[in-house]
């Protein structure tokens, strides 16, 4: 099987486990664990975003909480000024999306290099919390939404039905709705990762100097994942204040932004469902940490990152794949691929075919 | 007199205090094949930055069958049609060869034109056998024909080499050469080389470099038999 049909197996696999679990648990799971599997869903999204923009466009971002927490604050505002939340849904996607283009613009039609991306993305995230943070009084509104600083704002009204503002969806709904965003952004990746677009977004990754020699304008098609990025990112954050009616200067802090970063490690860079298996696994532990008091849960989770970045550095889905790889071949008794590809050194060569034309050529 | 594929005038550039390339004058006809030669240091690399927009010159001007692209951003020599082999195989090594080839063909074609161009050019290249294999993995040769796929995938009318044969064996040089040859059928070809043998391969027409600036253009015999040349480039002294 060649790395395609390979890739297209794991993404159709991937797939059919998502919707099994999209219908299943419903049905199999009482309202509580379904809300918080719902959380755990709003969290994958926020991990597949920095899974793309890191994992595939080789852009590290610090501040993907900066998106995470537009998306929720501008869903927040909006619809408490709108009533409705079908606007503000899509306000809360294109508001971080627009953010991030301009952020990305600066970034990379400034040709600044990988470093001031980290320091500029970092800054720009904390600079967020901090002016949040500080809009406590009661003239920091916006319309009638109050921004409520360090306290955050509570009693967001949930996602109606689009144009139906009286029906507001339950529990069970925002789990459909959530998880179907989930398995959306999911195969919307995929799919574009295996086009053109995807295809000079991972060369940009790999060699950007080449993909300029190529005619490639590098600089687009960065922008392009990084905006993006910042839209699912937006997206994950218009979920997060539905789930809990409730947003804060929180999300933009430090600690969320890092914990992203480790559910991309832990799961494995360079894959799409690594960073969900990676948010999930984490997600879990730390509420089942949080349940006890004999181990600060901080320090459990960067243990777990030391362990990881040391003995598993691919992460579980690369390092998972490599092992069922490997069994596969054990028992079909294949070749491994190591020894094919170390065999062009001392292998003949075959001759090109210019070569071959010009010896037959009178 | 027909406007030339590529030519320079007066290019200069300055790092600093080093002056790499002095007042280049040079032309190139469409569908000629040149070699460039020069001791280290002599601005041949920079040379090759300069065509491609990686390095912007201090001053002169860079015309490309008669538009000026010396100030032009980085990806736009690509666009226009000028390809170049660097110096180090610059690939995509996570991607395999496969992928490498097919984004040159892609840029301007459509899917299945691009992988028809990616298998032609393979085979031309002598890598089919290996498209699936991660080019990052392949050995120093390898890469070297990898990358030349890569070049002439996008069918540039100007393709620069810099050191197509360096670390390749004796056979491995003789089909390179006969490789250029072929792909010189169609395209244009500038070629940094030092291997000498290499050069009397292929050359009819040899540019040489010193300090940055062009000092000689004449047949490879004739410039391997000038004594200045010999004490400069090959450090004998004239007799």
């Amino acid at each position: 099987m060649n790395r395609f049909a390979k890739s297209w197996a794991s993404a159709a696999l991937s797939l059919a486990v998502g919707i099994a679990l999209l219908f299943g648990l419903p049905g199999v799971m009482d309202d509580y664990t379904l809300i918080e599997v719902t959380i755990y869903a709003v969290m994958s999204i926020l991990g597949v975003s920095l899974a793309f923009i890191w994992g595939f466009g080789g852009i590290l971002c610090f501040g993907q909480a900066a998106f995470f927490g537009l998306g929720s604050y501008t869903y927040a505002i909006a619809v408490m000024n709108m009533g409705d939340s079908t606007v503000p849904f899509l306000l809360a996607i294109v508001v971080p999306a627009l953010f991030a283009a301009l952020l990305g613009y600066v970034i990379f039609y400034g040709r600044l290099s990988d470093v001031y991306m980290g320091v500029i993305t970092l800054t720009v995230t904390l600079i967020l919390f901090n002016l949040v943070n500080s809009t406590a009084g009661p003239e920091w509104r916006i319309g009638s939404a109050p921004l409520g600083g360090f306290n955050g704002i509570p009693a967001i009204p949930t996602l109606n039905w689009p144009g139906q503002q009286d029906e507001v969806l339950t529990p069970k709904d925002l789990f459909y709705v959530t998880f179907t965003c989930l398995l959306l952004v999911y195969l919307g990746l995929r799919v574009l990762i295996a086009s053109k677009i995807g295809r000079v977004i991972v060369a940009a990754r790999e060699n950007e100097q080449r993909v300029l020699l190529l005619g490639y304008d590098a600089r687009v098609y960065k922008l392009f994942s990084f905006t993006l990025g910042g839209a699912i990112a937006g997206l994950a954050g218009c979920l997060f204040a539905n789930w809990g009616a409730f947003t804060s200067p929180t999300i933009f802090g430090l600690a969320q932004s890092a914990q992203i970063i480790i559910w991309v490690i832990v799961g494995g860079l360079g894959t799409l469902v690594g960073p969900i298996v990676g948010c999930v696994a984490i997600q879990w532990l730390s509420s089942q940490i949080g349940t006890q008091q004999a181990f600060n849960s901080n320090l459990v989770l960067g243990a777990i990152l030391v362990v990881f970045v040391l003995l598993v550095p691919r992460g579980i889905v690369p390092t998972l794949g490599d092992l069922i790889d490997m069994a596969w071949r054990r028992w079909r008794k294949a070749p491994a691929p190591a020894a094919k590809v170390a065999a062009p050194a001392a292998a003949p060569m075959e001759p090109p075919r210019a070569l071959a034309a010009t010896e037959t050529a009178p | 007199m027909s406007t030339p594929l590529i030519e320079t005038r007066n290019l200069n550039v300055r790092f600093g205090g080093v002056h790499a390339t002095r007042d280049v004058n040079f032309t190139l006809a469409e569908a000629e094949l040149r070699c460039v030669i020069g001791p280290n240091g002599a601005g041949k690399s920079t040379f090759f930055k300069l065509l491609t927009g990686q390095v912007k010159p201090t001053s002169g001007q860079i015309l490309f069958r008669g538009q000026d692209i010396s100030k032009m951003q980085p990806h736009d020599p690509g666009r226009l049609g000028i390809g170049i082999k660097t110096q180090v195989p610059s690939l995509f090594n996570g991607l395999s060869v496969w992928e490498n080839v097919w984004l040159s063909a892609r840029r301007l074609n459509s899917t299945a034109q691009a992988d028809r161009i990616t298998r032609e050019t393979l085979e031309r290249v002598g890598m089919h056998a290996y498209r699936d294999v991660t080019a990052g993995l392949l050995a120093h040769g390898m890469r070297q024909w990898v990358e030349i796929g890569v070049v002439i995938a996008a069918d540039p009318p100007l393709i620069l080499l810099d050191e197509p044969a360096a670390g390749m064996s004796d056979g491995e040089v003789a089909r390179t050469a006969e490789l250029i040859l072929e792909i010189n059928r169609r395209h244009a070809l500038v070629v940094v080389e030092h291997d000498m043998n290499f050069i009397r391969m292929i050359a009819r027409k040899v540019t040489v470099l010193h300090q940055g600036a062009v000092i000689k253009e004449d047949t490879p015999d004739r410039i391997m038999s000038d004594p200045l040349i010999q004490q400069i480039y090959l450090g004998k002294k004239p007799h």
